[in-house]
């Protein structure tokens, strides 16, 4: 009686499971998306090789497919040209110090042309750097103008008027800063890297601010005089309370930032000719070889598709932190 | 005038919202006993809510004040513990959590840490809530989740228990149960509660007195009923009882009658025409019999 009654759930779990393994129940799923996406590449197809540009024709998917293949290809050599000027300079060094032990070796680092797959990463840690600094700062913060209607009031004034700047209009200011400010014998980061995540920090921070103080601001009434009635002290309640109580909206504000944070990213590259994305996209625009259009539109499609999975990274974060299982996230 | 354990004086409040002003309470006085359960009853809006959460302190009074065992409340805190009318538990905390949250906080010098594990199994075995410790409270039912409440507000050993309808908005049979239960938990630990709920046969069945306040604006205390009733009660011997009945008579009479104050004088004024052309029924009886049935 109880053994039916303990195995029969995770029967039937499993023939869910063995049931969504068959065609017909995920082909249907399918589908839809994937005529989407051939509509599309149709279209593309069909309006490229119409249109003439001075680089020469607008590239279409099989052309974009093959830069796509070119970019993976040249960031492998470069790698391999990397590894091999290592091996030379060891080599070489191993000789001198052969020849005479007191020899004073000289170890220079590799300085070749960073490649497409080097500037992804440049502007995913950019954009990440960014992104963490300026949370640490609009999650505590936004939590005090939930919190207290004085603070609120302090600093809404100051929000509502820098929320709707543009980055690039923080650009220069923030580079003036940096390079007056930032300048140590052995720089732990560049400046082109400060530039760039203090920029993107400084978009970043509005969506958090301002969803995490609405988040604070409306947790249940009754939850609060609770917390009251047991004279929690600021700190548990903030904890206990506050936090887990405002993560939906946190959480909206953090998938907002980082998305905000990705596209001021690219933007400020570009404009700046900070390392990244935006600087292989302008490079490629300046470069003006007849396939710099098509590396552009691997460029695009990559912004794109890391943004929606950033995007994605953070909801699946959301569903481990949520409380609320329930809840539909989209 | 002896020093009474918990000593609400003077009590008024005015609320301040946008600019306009609106006086919810005026010169409340009640005085309570050591162990004693008190109902509140009242018209809805009436200001029973406002006068509870003053006892609390999570209203500041704007004239009078309360004293309990002598000291001024000035803040909320854990010897005055409420029960909300929609449980209020912390939705991402399990139902142990929840009860170990106020625990916590009140024994966290006094107790070890397992002295205060087994004093929230204790609490939650109170309230037959032991077998759903590791529930979230969204995975229980609503009588469940009053339960929890009513357990966390127990731990926390409060000097008087203020309950705001905690029992409203469950249905008749959860709602006879549980007063079952908080009949017999308050016999055992001697409490003194302050229960507001707008069941005429549960104020009589839980209290030694029923506090009947007037409406708002300027609400205050109408009338004070003794239950004499003997202790421990039995719901069923007592719905025959003409003790019972009589008491539970003179609350709808207060409720219906004398205190709907236009509504008393439109049927006084038909019925007095009416007297004019035959004997009829009198007024109070006939609106009392038909409110009786209603919220019997
Ligand atoms: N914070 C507040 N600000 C302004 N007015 C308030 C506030 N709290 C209560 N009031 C007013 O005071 C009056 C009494 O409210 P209260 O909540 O105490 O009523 P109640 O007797 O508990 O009613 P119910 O039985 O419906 O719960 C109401 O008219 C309400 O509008
Ligand atoms: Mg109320």
């Amino acid at each position: 009686m109880t053994d039916t009654a303990v195995t029969l759930p995770s029967q039937q779990r499993f023939a869910q499971m063995a049931a969504f393994l068959r065609p017909s129940q995920w082909v249907p799923l399918l589908l839809v998306p994937c005529l989407g996406i051939i509509v599309f590449i149709l279209f593309w197809q069909f309006s490229a090789s119409r249109i003439e540009t001075s680089l020469g024709q607008f590239p279409g998917p099989v052309q974009v497919w093959e830069q796509l293949q070119n970019l993976g290809a040249e960031h492998f050599r470069e790698r391999d040209k990397e590894v091999a000027f290592y091996q030379r300079q060891e080599k070489r060094n191993a000789e001198k110090l052969s020849a005479d032990p007191q020899a004073a070796v000289k170890l220079r680092n590799y300085t070749g042309k960073p490649t497409f797959i080097d500037q992804i990463f440049t502007s995913l840690v950019t954009v990440a750097a960014g992104f963490v600094l300026a949370n640490m700062i609009a999650i505590p913060l936004g939590v005090l103008c939930g919190l207290s209607t004085g603070v609120y009031k302090a600093f809404n004034p100051i929000i509502q008027i820098f929320k709707p700047v543009s980055p690039l209009a923080w650009l220069p200011l923030v580079t003036m800063v940096v390079s007056a400010t930032y300048s140590v014998e052995d720089p732990l980061f560049q400046k082109a890297f400060l530039n760039s995540a203090i920029t993107v920090a400084l978009c970043c921070l509005w969506p958090t601010l301002i969803n995490t103080t609405v988040g604070v601001a409306s947790i249940d009434k009754d939850l609060v005089n609770v917390s009251r009635v047991m004279a929690l002290s600021p700190l548990v309640h903030v904890r206990k309370i506050v936090l887990p109580a405002a993560i939906p909206m946190i959480f909206t504000g953090l998938r907002l930032s980082l998305a905000t944070g990705w596209m001021v990213l690219i933007a400020a590259e570009m404009l700046a000719q900070n390392p990244g994305l935006g600087k292989f996209v302008w490079d490629e625009f300046q470069n003006g070889s007849s396939n710099s259009l098509g590396r552009i539109m691997v460029a695009v499609l990559v912004i794109g598709v890391i943004g929606f999975m950033l995007d994605k990274m953070m909801l699946t974060l959301q569903k481990r932190v949520s409380w609320d299982k329930q809840a539909v996230l989209r | 005038m002896s020093i009474k354990y918990l000593d609400i004086t003077g009590v008024g409040i005015e609320f301040d919202t946008n600019g306009k002003k609106y006086r919810a309470l005026q010169n409340v006085n009640l005085k309570l006993d050591k162990g004693e359960f008190v109902s509140l009853i009242g018209h809805s809006g009436c200001g029973k809510s406002t006068v509870l959460n003053i006892v609390a302190g999570l209203h500041q009074a704007t004239e009078g004040g309360v004293a309990l065992e002598g000291k001024e409340v000035l803040d909320p805190g854990p010897d005055r513990a409420v029960v909300f009318q929609n449980h209020s538990l912390m939705p991402w905390l399990s139902v142990y959590d929840n009860v170990a949250l106020a625990v916590d906080q009140v024994f966290r010098k006094t107790k070890s840490r397992a002295e205060r594990r087994q004093w929230i199994e204790h609490n939650l075995q109170l309230v037959n809530m032991e077998h759903a410790m590791d529930k979230l409270p969204g995975e229980i039912s609503g009588g469940m989740q009053q339960r929890v409440g009513i357990a966390r507000c127990l731990a926390m050993e409060p000097k008087v228990l203020l309950l705001d309808e905690p029992f409203g908005a469950l249905d008749a049979l959860t709602r006879a149960q549980l007063q079952d239960s908080l009949m017999s938990i308050q016999t055992a630990l001697g409490n003194t509660v302050i229960m507001i709920t707008h069941d005429v046969d549960e104020a009589v069945l839980l209290s030694d007195r029923i506090v009947m306040m007037t409406n708002g604006p300027a609400a205050t205390i109408g009338d004070i009923l003794e239950v004499n009733l003997p202790r421990p009660r039995d719901r069923l011997e007592l719905a025959e009882d003409a003790g019972f009945v009589h008491l539970r008579q003179q609350v709808l009479e207060f409720l219906y009658a004398k205190h709907d104050k236009h509504e008393s004088q439109a049927v006084q004024s038909v019925a007095d025409s009416c007297a004019q052309l035959s004997a009829i029924p009198g007024p109070e009886k006939s609106v009392l019999s038909s409110s009786g049935t209603q919220a019997a």
